[in-house]
């Protein structure tokens, strides 16, 4: 049942101290900053935090990260030439990294979100990320054993969503919104525009409500 | 390999060269084939894109979850929701799709695009590649969609300066740098030449401004001629 939200702090209410926190978007795009102001408001700490990047400029992931908040990162890539928030907090030792290849950080959350308990994956063998795990050769060829990435919460952006939680997105705002919905406890989005169930085409729905727990709308007047 | 090459024998172009990195990107650009589904790299790879020719029916997949990426947007075409890998403001091509982040990585894993360009600290003779870590101390390591990419296209072409700013070489026997894949690049344009690697080692395809002789001792990896 998905329950909409009127406001991003009613949204984020009840995130834990500790919890590990899946932020949808790719750089600006896609990431859910309402949502991350409202969880620097609410202020649970001690978090993990799961994206693809660490933060870009001062606002969303960096602003949390700046407002301390987060213990570790798991990620794709850290550094970008407007990550200064990250790489201060990193080089003065106040927050863990662990960096994951892009696509094994999304097909580890798909496996969490599928029921799938680990999966041997061609990437990175060889490399020093695959230290330490275990590998299998497989008609000839080596792969990696990797783990799911579950979260407590995650947080998404949208294009829309309706009262059964159903959402769309916006070209390459999707990313990794539809993947993080399905791996969390609790998936909460923010979206441009509620709309009444039947208003999206069910032929067109990206993610199906089952995924989504909270639904808020930010920046436009509730349709 | 599965990308035939377009001559039988070393070319050696004394003419011309070192090639500009617009001239690499044309070269390469060249050996793509009509109807390719290509990524290219963050930096210097993009500008491949330049030199590919509407009529050629390449698609250009980014990682972000797209195929049939265009050009990169300009004034009002700017949307903060249509962005290249590299986070820049790019434009969709008539035919475009979007995708969500697993799936971007499941075509590019299961053998599904045809190339990919990408940069390199260094590649060896056997084409281990490294491009994503220096190793340094004080470096953030920082990975991105690079194995991924490495190990999924049916060819993983690099781009780079053939040598460092120190001058050492960057087409190398074994790489000193942290592995990025083993055994994934087919081939490496430079400005000076364009090789072929994998399990025969090194092979010439061309050089740009001076001979092969005079290119073979300006490297540590033993070379070979392509013959018919």
């Amino acid at each position: 049942m998905t329950t909409i939200a009127d406001t991003a702090a009613e949204a984020v209410a009840g995130i834990a101290d500790g919890a590990t926190v899946l932020i949808g978007g790719f750089g600006m795009a896609g990431m859910p900053v309402a949502l991350i102001d409202a969880l620097i408001d609410q202020g649970a700490t001690d978090l993990t935090v799961v994206s693809n990047n660490a933060g870009n400029g001062d606002t969303g992931l960096a602003a949390l990260l700046a407002a301390g908040r987060v213990r570790k990162v798991i990620c794709s890539f850290p550094r970008q030439s407007d990550s200064y928030v990250f790489d201060d907090l990193y080089r003065s030792g106040r927050i863990d990294l662990e960096v994951v290849p892009q696509g094994n950080l999304a097909e580890r959350m798909r496996a969490a979100g599928a029921g799938i308990g680990a999966f041997f994956c061609p990437t990175g063998v060889g490399t020093p990320l695959a230290d330490g795990k275990e590998t299998r050769t497989i008609d000839g060829r080596d792969y990696v054993l990797e783990l799911p990435i579950r979260g407590d919460v995650a947080l998404i952006g949208a294009h829309a969503g309706d009262r059964m939680g159903n959402l769309v997105y916006r070209k390459t705002a999707r990313n990794f919104g539809p993947v993080m919905a399905t791996a969390a406890a609790t998936t909460i989005a923010q979206v441009t525009h509620v709309v009444e169930a039947g208003d999206l085409d069910p032929e067109a729905v990206v993610t199906p409500g089952i995924y989504v727990d909270r639904i808020v709308q930010v920046g436009q007047e509730r349709a | 390999m599965t990308i035939e090459i377009n001559v039988d024998r070393t070319v050696e172009h004394l003419g011309r060269g070192p090639l500009s990195r617009d001239e690499m990107a044309a070269t390469v650009a060249r050996d793509i084939p009509d109807g390719s589904f290509v990524n290219l790299g963050i930096g210097q790879p993009t500008q491949v894109s330049n030199h590919l020719s509407p009529s050629s029916g390449v698609v250009l997949h980014t990682e972000n979850g797209m195929l049939g990426m265009g050009p990169v947007a300009e004034g009002d075409q700017i949307d903060p929701d249509l962005t290249n890998a590299g986070k820049i403001p790019v434009t969709e091509l008539v035919g475009a799709c979007y995708f969500h982040h697993a799936d971007s990585f499941a075509m590019m894993r299961g053998g599904h695009l045809d190339v990919c360009v990408l940069g390199a600290f260094q590649v060896s003779e056997h084409g281990d590649l490294a491009n994503w870590h220096t190793g340094a101390p004080d470096a953030i390591p920082a990975v991105g969609g690079a194995m991924d990419l490495a190990i999924g296209a049916k060819d993983v072409f690099v781009m780079m300066s053939l040598f460092a700013k120190d001058g050492s070489a960057k087409l190398v026997p074994t790489c000193t740098y942290p592995l990025t894949g083993l055994a994934c690049v087919s081939r490496v344009y430079t400005e000076h030449a364009t090789f072929l690697v994998g399990p025969d080692g090194v092979t010439v395809v061309e050089t740009f401004g001076l001979t092969y002789d005079e290119l073979a001792t300006r490297l540590d990896v033993p070379l070979r001629r392509l013959e018919p």
